[in-house]
């Protein structure tokens, strides 16, 4: 276990949810990917401070705001999900063009 | 009576101008009967203060020679243009005897066409237009004889191109009124280009506006010295002269600039009137009048003064004799007497003589002013005449006329006042100005100006009574209604009949007094031949005979077969040298399709088509650009992946 592994699975992360991101339509799915890919910076932050930092406090700290911001972020977005599957009765990103310049 | 009428003088002028803009902006559009109260009682009272100007500039000025050598006095200044320290161009009144006279000929005119239009424009929707306008003409005329600088001037001289052309595109109805109001405008206008031209090439060598300054001898000895154009030498002088004399040769009509004067006979008859008695067509010989002494010292600038006069004399009067719409006679007839005004002003200097002010014949100067004076009542007179001729008949031309002398007893016998006085029968108005004019010429040692003169003068009196037996002797037409003379009509023709008779006889030994050049010149005493002025009524009588012989005796066979003999030759006049046709020859096919087509096609198609074009290009990249912002955050998210991959791959990326 060292620093290099950790980038290296982080590195893995981040892709899986930037090709989440760009290849799934459904919008809860690219929700999902997202949160892989805060993930990724997550585990960025804790390697770092584990394995090069003199202080390891604020590395440590920084992940849980981070898991603190994306639950609520996650909580609004899942009510507006919820709002726009009611509305419009699919979740399919590519059909939902409206407020394209 | 004192003199308090010099400092006011520029009232003269503003009556007129605040009788436009009461009728123009208010009274016209209200109620007729003020309109014509306005427009009486202003010019009215326009007429008696140009009178009472005359009188005080005779005591005050003529009087006292000593006081005034140059009998000039500016009787009011404001500057108004500030160019440079020296050079300011200002506001003001400028009297002197032609300029006191113009004053009074036009105010007198002015309230005479004035009444006469109350009559002849009694029954037109327009009413309150017309009289907004005429005003508008007479004061914008009196600002230009008031000037006392070229920049003012030239203000002045296009407000009465502008007036002119609304009036002379008055029936704006009719296209053929709105194309002579477009011919007269654009004609003179295209003299006035080189006018303009004139006056600043002339503000920017003498440094001044002032005519005060500009016909001292300094101006014409600092500007005349040899100068290069397009690689040929001139004298500097002569081409400025030349050039403000264009203005002049437009606004007078003199050939081959005489086009749109015929055409203006579109307008109302007393614009015609007033066009060529006393507004108009007199700027441009004042215009000469005014700058002669700078003319004067370049014999070239007087040569050609002469030249165009006395050939738009003949040329005019050729063409006169054989038109058959009274009015278009009467417009070549003007055409012909402002030939004579000009060629007396050329003629001012002596045949061979010296170079410089020496060699100069005052009298050429004070019978050209003489001219304009007798000229502006009788041609006035003509006009309005012939106005009330054709409001009688409903036509212009001279078959529908004739036998009117019963009908029309008040107009006859001014007519024929005024007949006699342009043919030059003594000893009526014309006869003295246009012998003081021949008189010069002879003086002046040019043979053939005086004898294209002596000509010109029987030839006046032939067309001239052609044009009156023609409309009041012979049979009358069958088809001819009821003919009246209306009050408000006759009153200014039998008024003006009265000057054109008396006019020259009182006034000739007055203008041989005064009215001299300011130039310090001797008075030359040069050879009066008794014959001359015999000669000159003997010219006149002969063609009033000749007149008579085949117009005034009721059978027109002989003038007839005279006119089938010379088919040819009266072909041509009637189509007044094809002048006409050969400016729309030279506008439509030359300048029209060979320089303004190609022109047009290289500005649509290369200059445009190069400006389109780049538009198109943009406007196609646009289309292809825009797909890309379709709204999908994959598309996006892509593209940044793709971006930061390729950064990567070229490493511009810190990794």
């Amino acid at each position: 276990m060292n620093l290099t592994n950790c980038l290296i699975l982080s590195f893995i992360l981040l892709s899986i949810g930037i090709l989440g991101v760009i290849t799934r339509r459904n919008v809860i799915g690219i929700l999902l990917s997202i949160e892989i890919m805060l993930n990724a910076a997550n585990i960025n932050f804790i390697a770092f401070a584990r394995f090069s930092a003199h202080d390891s406090t604020a590395g440590a700290i920084f992940p849980v705001f981070v898991m603190a911001v994306s639950a609520c972020e996650m909580a609004v977005a899942l009510a507006i999900i919820i709002a726009m599957y009611r509305n419009k009765g699919h979740l399919d990103s590519r059909r939902l063009g409206e407020l394209h310049g | 009576m004192a003199d308090f009428a010099l400092p006011y003088s520029f009232v003269i002028a503003l009556l007129p101008l605040g009788a436009f803009l009461l009728i123009g902006l208010w009274v016209g559009r209200v109620s007729r009967g003020l309109t014509m109260v306005i427009t009486l009682a202003l010019p009215g009272a326009s007429l008696l203060l140009a009178l009472a100007l005359a009188w005080s500039f005779f005591t005050t000025v003529l009087a006292h020679p000593e006081l005034y050598p140059n009998r000039t006095l500016i009787a009011a200044e404001a500057a108004w243009l500030n160019f440079t320290p020296q050079l300011t161009g200002s506001l003001g009144v400028y009297l002197d005897p032609i300029s006191v006279m113009m004053i009074v000929v036009i105010t007198a005119i002015a309230l005479m066409v004035n009444i006469y239009s109350v009559g002849y424009m009694r029954d037109d929707p327009g009413f309150g237009r017309f009289f907004a306008l005429l005003n508008l003409f007479s004061f914008s005329m009196l600002g230009l004889v008031m000037s006392p600088n070229l920049l003012q001037m030239f203000v002045f001289w296009e407000l009465v191109g502008v007036s002119s052309y609304a009036l002379i595109g008055f029936w704006y109805q009719k296209p053929s009124a709105v194309a002579a109001s477009k011919k007269a405008f654009i004609v003179t206008r295209f003299a006035d280009a080189f006018f303009l031209v004139g006056i600043i090439a002339l503000a920017f060598l003498a440094e001044s506006f002032d005519f005060l300054t500009l016909n001292g001898g300094e101006t014409a000895a600092r500007l005349s010295h040899p100068v290069q154009l397009l690689g040929l030498e001139f004298n500097q002088l002569a081409v400025v002269g030349l050039l403000i004399f264009a203005g002049g040769w437009g606004k007078s009509a003199m050939f081959p600039l005489h086009i749109w004067l015929p055409d203006a006979m579109e307008g109302p008859t007393p614009v015609s009137s007033i066009i060529h008695s006393a507004t108009m067509v007199v700027a441009g010989v004042f215009l000469a009048a005014r700058m002669l002494p700078l003319f004067a010292a370049s014999e070239v600038v007087l040569e050609v003064v002469r030249a165009v006069g006395v050939f738009t004399a003949l040329f005019a009067a050729a063409i006169a004799v054989v038109q058959t719409d009274i009015k278009r006679i009467l417009a070549f007839s003007t055409l012909s007497q402002l030939g004579y005004m000009m060629f007396s002003l050329g003629a001012v200097q002596l045949s061979g003589a010296a170079y410089g002010h020496e060699g100069l014949n005052p009298l050429g100067y004070s019978a050209s002013m003489f001219h304009i004076f007798t000229h502006a009542f009788f041609k006035c007179l003509l006009f309005l005449g012939a106005g009330a001729v054709i409001h009688a008949v409903h036509s212009n031309e001279v078959e529908a006329m004739g036998g009117l002398r019963r009908a029309m007893p008040w107009t006859y016998w001014s007519l024929l006042a005024a007949c006699l006085a342009i043919a030059g029968i003594p000893p009526l108005s014309g006869f003295w100005s246009k012998d003081a004019i021949l008189l010069a010429a002879y003086q002046s040692g040019h043979v053939w100006t005086f004898s294209i003169g002596l000509l010109v003068g029987g030839l006046t009196a032939f067309y001239m009574f052609r044009f009156f037996f023609l409309i009041f002797h012979g049979p009358v037409p069958a088809e001819r209604g009821v003919v009246h003379e209306d009050g408000w009509m006759t009153l200014p023709i039998v008024a003006l009949a009265i000057p054109s008779v008396v006019a020259g006889y009182l006034c000739k030994d007055f203008f041989s007094a005064y009215f001299l050049i300011p130039l310090p010149l001797e008075s030359s005493h040069l050879a009066h031949p008794v014959w001359l002025p015999v000669a000159a009524g003997a010219m006149g009588s002969a063609g009033l005979a000749l007149a008579w012989v085949f117009y005034g005796r009721g059978d027109l066979a002989l003038a007839r077969r005279m006119l089938h003999r010379l088919a040819l030759l009266h072909q041509l006049l009637v189509h007044k040298f094809y002048i006409d046709e050969g400016y729309l020859f030279l506008t439509r096919t030359v300048i029209f399709s060979g320089i303004a087509a190609p022109i047009k096609w290289f500005d649509r198609h290369i200059v445009d088509g190069a400006m389109n074009g780049v538009a198109m290009i943009l406007q196609a990249g646009a289309l292809l650009v825009r797909r890309v912002q379709n709204g999908q955050m994959t598309i996006y998210l892509g593209g940044t992946v793709l971006g930061i991959f390729f950064l990567y791959l070229f490493g511009r990326l810190p990794l």
